[in-house]
């Protein structure tokens, strides 16, 4: 089956200024990643703050241009397309972000907001059949249609987020990534959110690439997941194997903090935690990033910088496998 | 807590119909319906508002239906003191200051405005593609403001009036060339800053354009900011107009402005200082008040800055 | 005695709009060493219920009625034994010192143009004001120490803005155990934090606890952070407590169709593929709250008494309290 979107060795470099005689210095955010999204798919995508995670998405829907690499989105290069291609790459291709207080236009009313795609792509030939439209989206996304006159700083968190999830469906897209949408949210929304996303889903066929921390509610949404670690994928793979048996000590680092609601277990639960914080990505370490950290660090794993390959069921990128 | 009597049928399910979890208490206001319901709260500035709308309406009327011209002269009833005729007397060739302060009234005025609003326009369009495009358009631009910025606004008012004549469009013209500067600087930081907010992203994503982006998502979020700006620029433009008037260089007689005719009375200073008095206090009431509107409008558009 | 003890607190905020009643008849009590959470959503009343007890509410907030027993001592401002002023006066002395607060964003607790060592020692000038330069610095190369931040004696010479978000954390909360307090409120500690990071902070929560044996208040909206640090464990909803018990009554003997509700729509990665049940709708808006039950709206077992009255405070065991009609069901 051909992938809708395909990852492949990716960069994202942010020039940072530095002295004025001194090299050009680059923030790798994004340091050679490859995956792809095949449709009807979830993939998810953890990491620590600061990993390139987030970037790593606003590259594929363009908002950065890549570094090097290439993005293919249904086959074509996006870096290249332009004019009619570009807008229904705009429209196929769509965002959900992180913070719902920030997403919305503020001075827009929830049926301008919803309404903006629409007119942006002419999608619906009248005024009224636009208004109908976006009635009936507030109706899915779980809001009540009188509410399209009202102004997004009245509605509360979730809320806000089925606004904007709302306004992406508009368009109808075939692929949206999802950058943390739920991580500002209350427990009990979140919920609601991943079960509203899943619900369109099934219904639209829509692939999502699903950028998240908590590493609990990606493994319930998505097929199958990515660790991330200082701008380079470390391990991919099915999300109930990753879960089960994670191979690189990151992804094992990540799961043993999980807190889970459950006393019992939490008291008698050791925590494998990993010492430190994630280094500046102005500084990566030699080899293999993550060794800074990693209780298992090798004499190889300075020199080397591990490739991601296949190892059971899963992709890791860890010297241990070797 | 009060007794309740417990019937079985109050344990009945309630049903879907009865839940009302979406619902929202607070009245739906916008933007500027909030921002005016903190306006009206601060009672200086409705003063203020009040006079200038009172200032206005005068000055539209009273030259209009009066009995006098502005620059009607005669010559048998100069320097006369306020009376029913004359509600604030004649001047040294006989003409009728009220109608002469509220004919002044429409120069200042209107070159308050009309330069507030020119410059309004041209530092949304100016500061708003420095900040969007951004790099070396921004760049070229914002330098370009910085070599104008060195000049003396006063300079530049001169020349200007020296070329063009001394009328209100030179005026307007020179006022103007200085002044939307600061707007062009206050719109370009609102933008820079407003441009990697998620809700401009979002909108690139969603394909809009960068006109569209620009003007209904980035602009529209510094509007607070620049209507405070505006109001403040208001009456730094009538003072300069009053003094390039009062120094001779700005409108000349008989047409009359605050300043031209504070100008006139300066010579009568000592025989007849009350004629000094009615231009320098149409100045300072109009000042103070757009202050005070200033101020308002201030706190009604950033309610937190306090 | 109860270390604090808060009795039907009631605080408002007059908005624009009308009056949020923020917090209703809120009663809760805290022991020394040991660790209650407080759960609920944003816009629960939670930390509002806890600004009250520190008297940090902001200028439009009031507390409209209760008492508030803090080791003693009434610190309510409506109830306190003495003037404003002498009430504002004895909050600051308590403030930082038996009571001290750790706050959920550290960058913005922390003043960027001093230095940690300045910020660290603050409270300690404060309260202990006999104290020489050579032993403020080794006292707070000590509290350093104590939350596990490594080479203290050069973070001291820091500004907030060299450290990273975990670390600056682990500085708040030095500066909140600087004059060992007996009682600590922590909104939101680790919200902003890393999951590996967060691991490791309430950690030093639960060593705090040992080590000073103060009380500790822990307001979060995570019940997996409650599972791993809470001994006792109050869930707040729309203003009101709904239920409250010992962490295992709560999360194995749940009644509240809230408490309930939150644990099966948390997603347990333990479980291959369950499925979240999430709670359906908003919470209720404040500024008129229904006079029943705050849940009502959302509740799928809600009946037509939840929507008029609020249910009477019934003792399921010594430590287990719930608001519900639906314990009262069969009785009728």
């Amino acid at each position: 089956m051909e992938p809708i979107l395909k990852v492949e060795n990716l960069k994202t470099f942010f020039p940072v200024a530095t002295s004025m005689f001194g090299k050009k210095k680059y923030l790798k955010a994004v340091n050679d990643v490859s995956f792809e999204v095949f449709e009807n798919e979830t993939f998810g995508l953890v990491g620590e703050s600061g990993c390139g995670k987030s970037t790593l998405g606003r590259t594929i829907v363009k908002i950065y241009e890549p570094t090097d690499g290439k993005v293919w989105f249904e086959g074509k290069d996006v870096s290249t397309i332009k004019g009619d291609e570009l807008k229904k790459f705009r429209k196929d291709a769509q965002m959900i972000f992180q913070d719902p207080y920030a997403s919305l236009n503020s001075r827009m009313t929830v049926g301008e907001i919803i309404r903006e795609p629409m007119d942006i792509h002419d999608l619906y030939p009248t005024s009224k059949e636009k208004d109908e439209k976006a009635s009936e989206l507030l109706e899915i996304v779980g809001l009540k249609p009188d509410h399209i006159r009202r102004y997004p700083h009245e509605f509360s968190g979730g809320q806000r987020q089925r606004i904007s999830i709302a306004r992406t469906l508009a368009l109808n897209p075939k692929f949206i990534v999802c950058d943390e949408p739920i991580s500002a949210l209350d427990v009990s929304i979140q919920a609601q959110i991943i079960n509203l996303l899943e619900k369109i889903q099934e219904e639209r066929n829509i692939s999502y690439l699903f950028i998240a921390h908590d590493l609990g509610a990606v493994k319930h949404i998505s097929d199958r997941i990515g660790a991330m670690y200082l701008g380079s994928l470390v391990e991919v793979g099915e999300s109930n194997e990753l879960y089960r048996n994670p191979l690189h000590p990151y992804t094992r680092a990540l799961l043993s903090a999980i807190p889970i609601p459950d006393p019992h277990l939490m008291r008698n639960r050791e925590i494998a935690a990993i010492d430190g914080e994630i280094p500046s990505p102005l500084n990566v370490p030699s080899g293999c990033a993550f060794r800074t950290r990693c209780p298992m660090a090798m004499e190889v794993c300075a020199k080397d910088t591990p490739k991601l390959r296949k190892v059971g069921n899963s992709q890791v990128a860890c010297h241990l496998y070797d | 807590m009060e007794d309740i009597k417990l019937t079985a049928d109050l344990f009945e399910p309630l049903s879907e119909e009865e839940k009302n979890s979406e619902f929202i208490a607070a009245k739906s206001k916008t933007y500027l319906q909030d921002a005016w319901g903190r306006f009206k709260k601060n009672k200086l500035a409705l003063a203020g508002l009040a006079f200038l709308i009172v200032m206005t309406v005068l000055a539209i009327t009273v030259p209009m239906f009066s009995p006098f011209e502005y620059d009607l002269m005669d010559l048998t009833s100069v320097n006369l003191m306020p009376s029913l005729l004359h509600p604030m007397g004649t001047d040294k060739f006989g003409r009728d200051i009220f109608v002469r302060i509220m004919y002044g009234a429409r120069i200042s005025l209107s070159v308050g405005f009309a330069s507030a609003f020119i410059c309004l326009f041209i530092g949304i369009v100016y500061g708003g593609i420095a900040g969007y495009v951004g790099g070396k358009v921004d760049m070229v631009l914002m330098r370009i403001v910085d070599i104008i910025y060195s000049i003396p606004t006063l300079l530049i008012v001169i020349l200007i009036m020296l070329i063009f004549g001394s009328n209100i469009v030179s005026i307007l013209i020179g006022l103007c060339a200085t002044a939307w500067m600061g707007m062009a600087r206050l719109v370009r930081a609102q933008v820079l800053s407003l441009k990697e907010q998620e809700f401009a992203l979002a909108a690139y994503v969603l394909g809009a354009s960068k006109m569209r982006i620009l003007f209904k998502h980035l602009i529209i979020n510094c509007m607070g900011p620049i209507i405070v700006n505006v109001t403040l620029m208001v009456p730094s433009a009538i003072f300069t107009e009053a003094f390039l008037s009062f120094v001779g260089i700005g409108i000349s007689a008989p047409a009359a402005s605050w300043g031209t005719l504070a100008n006139e009375a300066r010579s009568l200073i000592e025989s007849h200082p009350i004629q000094i008095i009615w231009p320098v206090a149409s100045i300072c009431l109009t000042m103070l008040s757009l202050n005070f509107i200033g101020d308002g409008v201030s706190d009604a558009f950033d309610p937190k800055k306090k | 005695m109860s270390l604090l003890e808060i009795k039907n607190l009631k605080t408002s905020f007059t908005t624009e709009q009308g009056m949020v009643q923020a917090v209703r008849n809120v009663s809760l009590s805290v022991d020394e060493g040991e660790i209650v959470g407080i759960v609920g959503e944003s816009g629960s009343g939670k930390s509002q219920s806890m600004y009250s007890v520190m008297g940090l509410l902001s200028e439009n907030g009031i507390i409209e009625d209760g008492s508030i027993v803090f080791d003693g001592k009434e610190i309510c401002p409506i109830k306190f034994d003495g003037t404003q002023k002498e009430w504002e006066k004895y909050m600051e002395s308590i403030r930082g010192n038996t009571i001290s607060m750790i706050f959920q964003d550290p960058m913005s607790f922390l003043n960027p143009v001093l230095t940690i060592e300045k910020q660290l020692i603050e409270p300690i000038l404060n309260h202990r004001k006999k104290l020489n330069r050579d032993q403020l610095h080794t006292m707070a190369v000590e509290l350093l120490t104590r939350v596990g931040i490594p080479s203290p004696a050069e973070r001291l010479k820091q500004y907030p803005h060299q450290l990273s978000g975990g670390m600056r954390q682990r500085v708040i909360i030095a500066i909140a155990l600087a004059c060992s307090p007996r009682l600590i409120i922590a909104d939101e500690p680790t919200t902003a934090l890393d999951v590996t990071i967060q691991a490791k902070i309430l950690e030093l929560i639960k060593d705090m606890r040992k080590n000073l044996g103060s009380g500790v208040i822990l307001i979060t909206h995570d019940l997996g952070v409650v599972a791993s640090t809470c001994d006792r464990v109050y869930i707040m909803y729309g203003g009101k407590i709904v239920e409250s018990g010992t962490a295992d009554e709560i999360f194995y003997e749940g009644v509240h169709p809230y408490a309930k509700g939150l644990l099966a729509c948390v997603n347990n990665p333990e479980v291959d593929d369950n499925e979240l049940r999430p709670i359906p709708g908003s919470p209720p808006d404040l500024l008129a709250p229904p006079a029943g039950c705050p849940f009502v709206d959302r509740c799928e077992h809600a009946m037509k008494v939840c929507k008029l009255y609020w249910p009477k405070e019934k003792s399921l065991s010594d430590t287990h309290k719930v608001h519900c009609w639906l314990t009262e069901k069969g009785s009728i």
